[in-house]
């Protein structure tokens, strides 16, 4: 294989593992947050055994999370250094941004946090873990404007054979920032809701500290109530956005061939792996997509076949994967309405408590899923319009990325099923009898 | 002027890193010397829980600040030197899992395999860390189109290696003075045993360094040019004895202060030789990349003086208050059962 399918692997491969740990993080972060804030007003105990219990599990992610992202800054470096060099000047100030304004903020409070409960007061101990959240939130929203701008580049000019800065607040606040942040962050939120709930409803069911696990599946049932329905009403706002900005990204996520107005949506299609047309279509339903895509059934949506082929991304992976998240995003709303009804029912519920344990991984899909919506969806372009994944490649031996590829699964495989292992343990053993004698041996 | 202030921030990012990564790494170095029984390595992993994360922090805001300031420069360097960043970063990354996973079970064989890759991993970092700066420093086979032609053997050159071994020793006492610092009973006389031996290894090592540089390395052409640099140098030294006489003194958290600027001389050493270039060719003179060159557009750089005047004094506020909030010695009770380690 050549360095650069190597070189897609590999960064494919790492973004995916630090997204099976930073969704939760983001999430758990203001669970836990709202938890403690809840012992230090109500003094209930049971909300500090929960604090810590869910805290450890946290802890177990971020540190995870932290590492895998570090790679990922670095391979911009090793990996793709034609690209660092090309749109460096636009690109490198985002992560930077992102470290000295957020990172230190997450990284530095967490350890306050973990390590502060003799040493704070109780206030100033709920205050350290609300900073991490608002940090790892602010985190999230400058990755997230650097991977806005590789989809819709703003903001730059192209001078000295590069593209330079122009406009810093363009980027930020341009649309697709602002809706990229809203939908990863909130499907965030879902997957760390679903997280609470399942683990909740695992202990619910074997009756285990019961009252204490009522109150963690509450919570996180509000929490995932609110951000499954957000996530879809702000998802089809993202669509419509890519109607404009990233026309063959849309023709690919329904699989439309031919530009037309009254764009259908069928209810069956099956991309051929050619690449050039649909080699199944069943139940059409005209002007759906046209009304999705530009809110009007007339308007119209254009097709993939109005894109040059070596222009058009792989359309089944994209095509399939937003299936599954559009499925998985409306069984979550109806999960959680349905929780909603039997809130006060729950050890009755006993079907749907283990539904939801088995829910456990559906989000985490979900958002691998989005990923690669988001990200083969762009190809052939690793900056859309702008630059080609292909120019974007390091000039080094494929043997040294074949390598390292190698080197990414054994470590991350370890580093994966160890935090696995570390919190199904935590899952199992479940919160601590007498929290007051916890906090008092946490120095 | 911008570039040259902006080199300057660069290489001050680094040396904080070093400075502060520098004592834990050093820390998971000197496991297996300093600590004999699970409560002293307990204590061990203590002495780096509450700061570690936030130290890796500043090699995060590092790396983005080359990103963002010489972007050219980023995309060669951590091209040519592939293989050596991505190991580290593998040992970065064990060293995080080990400080977290160890105390979560309590078989023994589980915290000695814990121990066995901090220990590794420590190693690996600290030494790779000084085996990429020193090859930096004396440049590396880049051509006339910025594309290293070197091999990775070549990195492992003398100049190289004696960087690397330097670094190693230079964290070792570093880790050694904040162990000294943070611990009690026989934990603490093992530790400054520890400090008292790396510092004759350590103003050894500098020595050798500062001697083969002049060999191996054109870093001395800028001092000869501007003699006052040798300021640089001299304070590393300076600091090396001021260390000394502080701990025959056992004013423990000076010598350490010591220390911490000797590795931050230190690495400006290096630093101020090697403008203006940011990567030095050992093929040709003219193949080396500048600052100028690599620089990001007067508005990329502005705007990231902003963002640094504004955050990086607040980070320095804030981190600074945790070293002080956690700055107590680890006591018996510390270590309990049912710690964080």
């Amino acid at each position: 294989m050549d360095v650069l399918i190597l070189s897609r692997i590999q960064f494919a491969a790492a973004t995916y593992f630090h997204f099976l740990f930073v969704p939760l993080t983001l999430g758990l972060s203001i669970i836990i947050a709202i938890m403690e804030t809840i012992y230090v007003r109500s003094g209930d105990t049971d909300y500090l055994r929960m604090t810590k219990f869910w805290g450890k599990i946290f802890v177990i992610n971020f540190v995870v999370g932290v590492v895998t992202g570090i790679t990922l800054e670095f391979q911009f470096g090793t990996n793709w250094s034609r690209y660092s060099q090309y749109v460096g000047d636009v690109f490198g100030p985002l992560l930077a941004i992102e470290a000295t304004a957020a990172f230190f903020l997450e990284s530095v409070f967490l350890a306050v946090w973990i390590f502060g409960w003799k040493r704070l007061s109780p206030k100033a101990h709920v205050a350290a873990i609300w900073l991490v959240a608002f940090a790892s939130t602010l985190s999230a929203l400058w990755i997230l404007v650097a991977n806005s701008w590789m989809q819709h580049p703003v903001g730059y000019v192209l001078r000295n054979g590069r593209a330079e800065l122009a406009n810093l607040l363009d980027i930020v606040t341009q649309s697709y920032s602002v809706l990229t942040f809203l939908h990863a962050t909130s499907a965030s939120y879902v997957v760390a809701g679903f997280f609470v709930m399942g683990v909740s409803a695992f202990h619910l069911l074997r009756n285990s500290h019961r009252l204490l696990f009522e109150k963690s599946f509450r919570i996180g049932l509000y929490f995932s109530l609110i951000f499954s329905i957000f996530v879809v009403a702000e998802g089809h706002m993202h669509g419509a956005d890519l109607a404009e900005k990233q026309p063959a990204k849309l023709a690919a996520l329904e699989s439309l061939w031919e530009t037309q107005a009254y764009a259908p949506l069928y209810l069956l299609a099956v991309p051929g792996m050619d690449n050039e047309g649909n080699v199944l279509e069943f139940g059409r339903v005209p002007g759906v997509m046209s009304l999705l895509a530009h809110h009007r059934p007339d308007a119209v949506v254009t097709g993939l076949n109005d894109i040059p082929k070596e222009l058009r991304p792989p359309v089944a992976p994209v095509f399939y994967s937003f299936r599954f998240m559009v499925v998985l995003g409306g069984l979550f709303v109806l999960l959680t309405l349905y929780g909603w009804l039997r809130r006060n029912r729950l050890s009755e519920s006993r079907t749907f408590l283990r539904i939801l344990v088995y829910a456990v991984p559906l989000p985490y899909i979900v958002c691998l899923a989005g990923w690669t919506v988001t990200e083969v969806g762009r190809q052939p372009w690793i900056v859309y319009g702008l630059m080609k994944t292909a120019d974007a490649v390091s000039p080094i031996a494929a043997g040294h990325v074949a390598v390292s590829l190698w080197a990414f699964i054994i470590v991350y495989s370890l580093v994966g099923v160890g935090a696995f292992a570390m919190m199904l343990r935590i899952i199992r053993k479940g919160p601590a009898e007498d929290a007051r004698k916890e906090v008092s041996s946490h120095a | 002027m911008l570039e040259t202030l902006w080199f300057f921030l660069w290489g001050l990012l680094w040396a904080v890193y070093f400075m502060l990564d520098g004592f834990d790494l050093g820390l998971g170095i000197l496991l297996p010397v300093t600590s004999k029984r699970d409560k002293e390595t307990r204590a061990l992993y203590r002495a780096m829980g509450p700061f570690w994360d936030g130290n890796e922090v500043w090699l995060v805001a590092a790396g983005g600040v080359t990103f963002a300031a010489f972007p050219t420069a980023y995309a060669v360097m951590f091209s040519s030197l592939y293989a050596p960043l991505l190991c580290v970063l593998f040992a970065l990354i064990i060293r995080a899992v080990a400080v977290e996973f160890r105390g979560q079970l309590e078989a023994s064989a589980w915290r000695a395999f814990w121990d066995a890759c901090l220990w590794a991993s420590s190693f690996a970092a600290a030494f790779l860390f000084g085996l990429i700066f020193a090859n930096l420093f004396r440049g590396i086979p880049l051509n006339e189109d910025g594309l290293f032609q070197g091999s990775l053997l070549a990195l492992f050159n003398l100049y190289g290696v004696s960087g690397g071994a330097f670094f190693l020793i230079a964290f070792m006492f570093h880790g050694s003075l904040w162990l000294v610092i943070k611990s009690d009973g026989k934990l603490r006389s093992r530790a400054i045993v520890a400090a008292v031996s790396s510092w004759t290894a350590v103003t050894l090592a500098a020595l050798l360094f500062l001697i083969l540089s002049g060999f191996r390395t054109d870093l001395y052409v800028n001092y000869v040019n501007m003699p006052v640099l040798f300021l640089i140098p001299g304070a590393a030294i300076a600091a090396l004895l001021a260390a000394r006489i502080f701990i025959s003194r056992r004013s423990w958290w000076k010598a350490w202060f010591s220390s911490a600027i000797f590795i931050v001389a230190a690495t400006f050493f290096g630093i101020a030789g090697l403008y203006p270039y940011i990567l030095r060719s050992t093929l040709d003179e003219r193949f080396g990349i500048t600052l100028y060159e690599a620089a990001s557009s007067p508005l990329t750089l502005k705007t990231m003086l902003v963002v640094v005047c504004i955050f990086v004094p607040l980070v320095l506020v804030y981190q600074g208050w945790v070293y002080w909030l956690f700055r107590d010695r680890i006591e018996d009770g510390d270590t309990a059962a049912g710690e964080p380690y």
